[in-house]
Parts: structure tokens; C-alpha cells; sequence
């Protein structure tokens, strides 16, 4: 080496704490283009996971208004029923797999380090990759519906002998694409939790110890458990499903001595808790955005944070209640009866706690808390049938009937999406620095909310008469709740036109947003709106109080003021 | 330039604001709770067919051959020593011992896979042989292909520690991947007691 050269940097790309840096991916663009690149810029992650998964969202919403459509009349009369099971399989999978999860992945992204004072990810680049997977798998899923035979009509469930079947004997089927696509995104959302809690262990703000931490931190860490616990259990089971539909294995078929009742082991012992990885985030934004827009401490904070980890451990010993008329023993049916329903316990305390916050509160009804409290309304509701379907006689008669598919809509829609959709109002202005229009997201609630009563409710009162789910045509007997349920469904589509449209004019025009719009507490309404690159970068605050001091006149961080004007002067420029 | 430069410190370090440690490993701990997850599911599967399958052993197969797969299987183990040597000599900035010790290991995990690959090809029967040849070589690939990703993420340790500047003592890459290759020694013996002693 030289004198002349300057001290050179030594080899950075070999340094392991390089892997830490933030963005080390030299030259990203800082215009719209940076979504369609590989950024490892956690809150670009984000919002590249949240225009994909709502992407989806119309996808997945486009599949249920064909099945609607098919079901406003009793016969199987605008598509016939192997495509309509295409039609269900593709909805359910595209809904889970590619909205919802990632979705949450992008409040997670977006909310988990500037609520900790984080400066991004703890693996930024196994953050982008976990990302990047997402449109990969979305491509795979969609790619069947142009193999021969079209997309797997097993259900997203895919339960064994069905799914492996291959009549056609093509290797490229639509049930391989599906197990591919949903092992990617089981691979994808295991590297997303060990960043997740990795982070929330590691990289919070001085002073910020658990009991100080927001409640969608909480949630998170208790889903993300959910998912390294579970999804492995399901991708092991996916495998075996692989093997034995293009391989050849017996794992699952009775002839070779297998038993496809192991199958139903693997998926539900993931795929019931993966109800609680989406529920739980949600429970976060719940408890986020009832103290902002009721002016009032989180009632029972602590009881709230270790209901979320009471939670994640009844959800894994549940799964079994999905299997009560398949066979299963009756000491092993009352067994997951008793512990389905202690689920009801955290999940009620949580409910509790937002009433409790609520009461005498002086509430600001935003179009956010409008979702939030439509959430949790539904939620109850969901709840109720949910103890119902938990108990063996009354799941025996109703397990597969319209009562099953009502009811974990109301979960899944009525509840997970209405709290996305809060997330999304309340959170807006934080990242992209613009307000969203308040008027066109109350059109947005008011369709949404009569939309999912009338096509939820009727469900469940034809699934009490008994109509049988996964059914293309159907007694002419439940033709009026049919009509209703469609009615409602063309009417959340119609709903999704004020919310995209909210979505683009304001993100392209609308009002500058101040750093804290809604006057919430939290380490993020302490940045500019949008954040800096790494939030607070060298100048971390020390927290010095718990997240929901409302009212109670004490500061959240030593020398709040300071981070509050450097917001305010970084917002009033340009 | 020495090959055991510190690290630069331009590079910013973050998440040591909060007094916390390198987070490489909390991460890569978390990863293999995950992983192990994967094979107690496929254990389970395992032992639920072997308890109560109609149709275990295909026909014609009486049991497996333990004696050779043990001596592979001690090879494997003590592996789990001599990376420990390995790591011990590089936290004592020993570079040169280091990288003979972390040979070794390569070298003893290459014999133990191609023992897997030996046994495998003389097995009388294969991966569509019901459900007892699916299990069998569904774990012992799934558990071979750890061990071939050990191994190939030891060359990739190695080659690094050749570039210099960047071998500080105790690299979090080393430790990560001896924890790995001990993780997947550990899974080893479970699966050995579970496949080969478990055969009545």
C-alpha cells in the first residue's frame, strides 16, 4: 500500500457488523422507483409490502365476488363446480398468504422501529429478501390458473387424498404450484419473525424496558412466536405433501400405510394459531388507537401485554377442534373443547381493556376509530360463535355449513381487515406525510360495515338451516340468504373504489401531514412525518414513562420538548 | 495490514444504543428454536407411524444395520469437539490452528455424508417403499442436507478468513455456524436413537 492513498476503509463488505448497517445497497433511488427496487430501508419494506398485499386484496376480493356471483342462484349456472373449488382454494389461500399476512408484515416494518426508537431492522437485508419472496410466491400461486388443470380445487386446506391426486399427471399442477407458493411463504414469514422479535430483543430505546413497550409490540413479539413455533410444523407438512403427490411417498396415503389424518395434525397445528399471528397485531392496533382517539390511558396495560403471550400459548394447544368430525377420539375432542374455549379468557380481558378505556373517554370518531370500534363490535360477535363452534355437539352439527364460513369471515374480515383498514387510516399521515380524506373514509366505513353485516349474517343463518359450505349450487330453500350475502358482497366491493381512491389522491395531493396529527403519545409521533431514513438516527431519546400517559401530564421521553420542535421544524421545511 | 485488523469504525453500529450486545446471534438462536420445531414435527410423524401404522417394515426388510452408521455417527459427534478447538483457537487469535481444527470438522462431516451416501445406496429399499422407506429417507436427507449446508457454510467461514483484515477474534460468523453444526450433532443423536436403536 501506498502513502499517497488516502486510509483506506478495510474490506467493509467482510466486516460481520456490515451485515447491521442500514441500507447498505449503494445507489437506491429516492422516488416512487425505490418501491420497485431492492431497498432494505425497513419502512420502503413496508409500504412495498402493503401495496402488494392490498394488491392482493383486489385479487382475492375479485375471486369472491365470481363465487358470489355464482352462488345468487341456487344452480351451479356461471361456473361449473370444478372451477368454482378453483375458484374457493384460490381466494382462501390468496387472502391469507398474500394479503393479510403481508400486510401485517408492513405495520410490522413500518410501526416496530420507530416505536422503539430502532434505526431500522435488526437484518435489513433479510428483511428485503424475506420481502422479495412475496411477489415471487404471489407469481407461483397465480401461474396456476394456467397450468393444465387449472388451480387446485382442494381447498386451502389441501387436505390429503384430494391434494394428491393428480388425474392429469402433469408434474406442473396447480396443487404443486400451491404447495411451492405456500412453503415460500412459510420460508419468507420465518425470516421475517426472527427479524421481528430479534429487533424488539435488541433494539429498543434506553430506558424503554417490555412494560414500557407499546402494546403492538406486545403482539407482535406473541405472533411472530406463533409463527416460528408453528410455521415450520406446517412446511414439514407441506413437504410431505410434495413428496407424496409428485414423488411418489406414501406419508399420507393408507396403502403404503400412511395416514392422511397426520396431514390434518401438521396444517391446523399451524393453521389455527395463524388465525391468532393475524388477530394478535390487530389486538395491537386496537389497543394503539383506543387510548389516541378516547384521550385516556390503556386500561389494564400490563394485563393487556401478558394476555397477548396467553394467547400465543393456548393458540398452539387448540388445533385439534378443526378435527372433531374427523374421527377424532372423544377424550381428545373434549380435551381441545376445554382449551378451545380458555381462549376466551386473554381474548376477553382484552375486549375488557378497551371498553375500559373507552368508558367516559372523550372520543374522536376518525374513520380509524370508526374501524376500531366496528372491529371489535364484529369481534364480540365472532367471539360468541366461536365458543359455540367450540363446543363438540354444536361443531359436530354446524362444522361444515355457511355458520363455519360466517363466522371466521367475521374473524378474518369483520375483525383482522376493519383493524388493518384502522391501522391504515391511522398510521397514513406518519408515512407517507400526507392526511387521508376524512370524508371518503367514512363512505369507506359506512359500506364496508353494511357490506360485511348483510353478507356475513346471512351465512350464518343459512348455515344453522344447514346448507353445506365449499357448494357451488344449493337448495333453493337458502336462495334468500344467498341473495342477501351476495348483495352484501358486491357491496364491500363497491367499497374498495372511496378507499383506493383515498389512497392515491391523497397519497399523490393530499394535506402535508404535522408530525402528530391525531396528538398521540409513542416514540413515532415524536419524528417527522415521514420519519428520516433511520428515524432518530444518533440523537435515540431516553424513554423515561409507559406508552399511554394520556392525561396524566407526563412526558414520555427526557426532554420531549426538543424532539417535538425538531419534528416540527424538519416538517415546516420543504 | 495484519490479517487480525479490528473492525472499521465507520461502519455505524446500531441496537448497542440500548447497552445491548451484537444481535447476530440472538437472531441466528432464534432461527434454529425455528429449525428444531421443523424435525420434532417430523419425529412425531415418525413415531406415530412406527407406533401405529398398519404397514411399517416393507416386505422382505427386517431392520436396519446399526454397526456402520454408528461409526459414522461417532465421527459426527466428535466433531462437535474439535469445532469447539477450532473456535477456542480463534478466540485466542490462533488463526493458522484455527483454520486446521475447522478443516478437520469440514472433513469429518464430508466422511459422514458420504457414509449416509454409502448405506443409502445399499439399502434394499427406497423412497416409494411405503411409508417406513418415505420416513427414513425424509429424515435422514432432511438431516444429511444440514449437514452438507454446515459444511458448505465452514468453506465459506474459511475462505473469509483468508481476506484480510476483517478476522477479528471471536467472529460471530464462526460462532454462528459452530452453533449450527452443534444443533445439527445434537438432532443427529436424536434421530440415530429414534431410527437405529428404536427398531423394535
Amino acid at each position: 500500500m501506498t502513502s499517497t492513498t488516502p486510509a483506506p476503509a478495510p474490506a467493509p463488505s467482510f466486516d460481520p457488523r456490515v451485515l447491521k448497517a442500514p441500507h447498505p445497497v449503494p445507489g437506491a433511488p429516492n422516488n416512487w422507483r425505490r418501491f420497485l427496487s431492492f431497498n432494505t430501508d425497513a419502512k420502503v419494506i413496508g409500504l412495498q409490502y402493503m401495496i402488494t398485499a392490498l394488491f392482493f386484496l383486489l385479487v382475492g376480493g375479485l375471486l369472491s365476488m365470481i363465487m358470489r356471483g355464482e352462488l345468487i342462484t341456487p344452480a351451479a349456472d356461471l361456473v361449473d363446480p370444478s372451477v368454482y373449488n378453483g375458484l374457493y382454494t384460490m381466494h382462501g389461500t390468496v387472502m391469507l398468504f398474500l394479503f393479510l399476512f403481508p400486510i401485517l408484515n408492513g405495520f410490522n416494518n413500518l410501526l416496530i422501529p420507530p416505536m422503539i426508537g430502532a434505526p431500522d431492522m435488526a437484518f435489513p437485508r433479510l428483511n428485503a429478501a424475506a420481502f422479495w419472496m412475496v411477489p415471487v410466491f404471489g407469481v407461483i400461486l397465480m401461474a396456476s390458473f394456467l397450468v393444465p388443470g387449472g388451480p387446485s380445487g382442494a381447498g386451502w386446506w389441501a387436505y390429503p387424498p384430494q391434494s394428491i391426486q393428480n388425474p392429469l399427471g402433469h408434474f406442473l399442477n396447480g396443487q404443486f404450484l400451491w404447495i411451492l407458493a405456500v412453503a415460500l411463504s412459510g420460508i419468507s414469514s420465518i425470516m421475517g419473525a426472527v427479524n421481528f422479535i430479534t429487533t424488539i430483543i435488541r433494539m429498543r430505546a434506553p430506558g424503554m424496558g417490555w412494560f414500557r413497550m407499546p402494546i403492538f409490540c406486545w403482539t407482535a413479539v406473541a405472533a411472530q412466536a406463533i409463527q416460528l413455533i408453528g410455521l415450520p410444523v406446517l412446511t414439514a407438512g407441506a413437504v410431505l405433501l410434495l413428496f407424496d403427490l409428485s414423488f411418489g411417498t406414501s406419508f399420507y396415503r393408507p396403502e403404503g400405510g400412511g395416514d392422511p389424518m397426520l396431514y390434518q395434525h401438521f396444517f391446523w397445528f399451524y393453521s389455527h394459531p395463524a388465525v391468532y399471528v393475524m388477530v394478535l397485531p390487530v389486538f395491537g392496533i386496537f389497543s394503539e388507537l383506543f387510548p389516541v382517539y378516547a384521550r385516556k390511558p390503556l386500561f389494564g396495560y400490563h394485563v393487556v401485554a401478558i394476555a397477548s403471550f396467553a394467547i400465543t400459548f393456548l393458540s398452539l394447544i387448540v388445533w385439534v377442534h378443526h378435527m372433531f368430525y374427523s374421527g377424532t377420539p372423544q377424550w381428545m375432542r373434549n380435551l381441545f373443547m376445554v382449551t378451545t374455549m380458555l381462549i376466551a379468557v386473554p381474548t376477553g380481558i382484552k375486549v375488557f381493556a378497551w371498553i375500559g378505556t373507552l368508558w367516559g373517554g372523550k372520543l374522536r370518531l376518525t374513520t380509524a376509530m370508526l374501524f376500531c370500534l366496528g372491529g371489535v363490535f364484529n369481534f364480540i360477535f365472532a367471539g360468541i360463535t366461536g365458543i359455540m363452534l367450540a363446543t363438540v355437539p354444536v361443531d359436530i352439527h354446524v362444522g361444515n355449513t355457511y355458520f363455519v364460513v360466517g363466522h371466521f369471515h367475521t374473524v378474518i374480515f369483520s375483525t383482522i381487515t376493519y383493524g388493518v383498514f384502522a391501522g391504515i387510516y391511522h398510521w397514513f399521515p406518519k408515512f407517507t406525510g400526507r392526511m387521508m380524506y376524512e370524508g371518503l373514509g367514512k363512505l369507506h366505513f359506512l359500506l364496508t360495515f353494511i357490506g360485511s353485516q348483510l353478507t356475513f349474517l346471512p351465512m350464518h343463518a343459512a348455515g344453522l338451516l344447514g346448507m353445506p359450505r365449499r357448494v357451488a349450487s344449493y337448495d333453493p330453500e337458502f336462495a334468500f340468504a344467498n341473495v342477501l350475502a351476495s348483495l352484501g358482497a358486491f357491496l364491500l366491493g363497491v367499497a374498495t373504489i372511496p378507499f383506493l381512491l383515498n389512497l392515491v389522491s391523497s397519497w399523490v395531493r393530499g394535506e402535508k401531514a404535522p408530525p402528530n396529527p391525531w396528538h398521540a403519545i409513542g416514540l413515532e409521533w415524536l419524528l417527522p412525518s415521514p420519519p428520516p431514513a433511520e428515524n432518530f438516527e444518533h440523537d435515540v431519546p431516553t424513554v423515561v414513562s409507559g406508552p399511554y400517559g394520556y392525561g396524566l401530564g407526563r412526558p414520555l421521553v427526557e426532554h420531549e420538548e426538543r424532539y417535538v420542535a425538531k419534528a416540527a421544524k424538519a416538517g415546516a421545511t420543504p | 495490514m495484519t490479517s487480525l485488523n479490528p473492525a472499521p469504525t465507520e461502519v455505524p453500529v446500531h441496537g448497542e444504543h440500548a447497552g445491548h450486545g451484537d444481535h447476530t446471534l440472538t437472531g441466528f438462536v432464534i432461527f434454529l428454536l425455528s429449525e428444531s420445531v421443523i424435525f420434532l414435527a417430523l419425529f412425531a410423524g415418525y413415531a406415530i407411524y412406527k407406533t401405529s401404522s398398519p404397514l411399517w417394515l416393507p416386505p422382505g426388510v427386517e431392520g436396519l444395520e446399526v454397526a456402520m452408521p454408528l461409526r459414522f455417527t461417532v465421527v459426527l459427534v466428535s466433531s462437535s469437539g474439535v469445532i469447539y478447538l477450532a473456535e477456542r483457537a480463534l478466540h485466542r487469535g490462533r488463526l493458522r490452528q484455527f483454520r486446521a481444527w475447522w478443516l478437520l470438522t469440514m472433513a469429518m462431516g464430508a466422511v459422514f455424508l458420504v457414509g449416509q451416501g454409502l448405506e443409502w445406496a445399499a439399502l434394499p429399499f427406497g423412497l416409494g417403499d411405503g411409508v417406513y422407506g418415505a420416513s427414513f429417507y425424509l429424515l435422514t436427507g432432511f438431516h444429511g442436507l444440514h449437514v452438507l449446508t454446515g459444511v458448505l457454510l465452514m468453506g465459506l467461514m474459511l475462505a473469509r478468513s483468508f481476506r484480510p483484515g476483517n478476522y477479528d477474534a471471536g467472529s460471530v460468523g464462526v460462532t454462528a455456524v459452530s452453533l449450527f453444526w452443534h444443533f445439527v450433532d445434537v438432532i443427529w443423536v436424536v434421530l440415530f436413537a429414534l431410527i437405529y436403536v428404536w427398531q423394535r
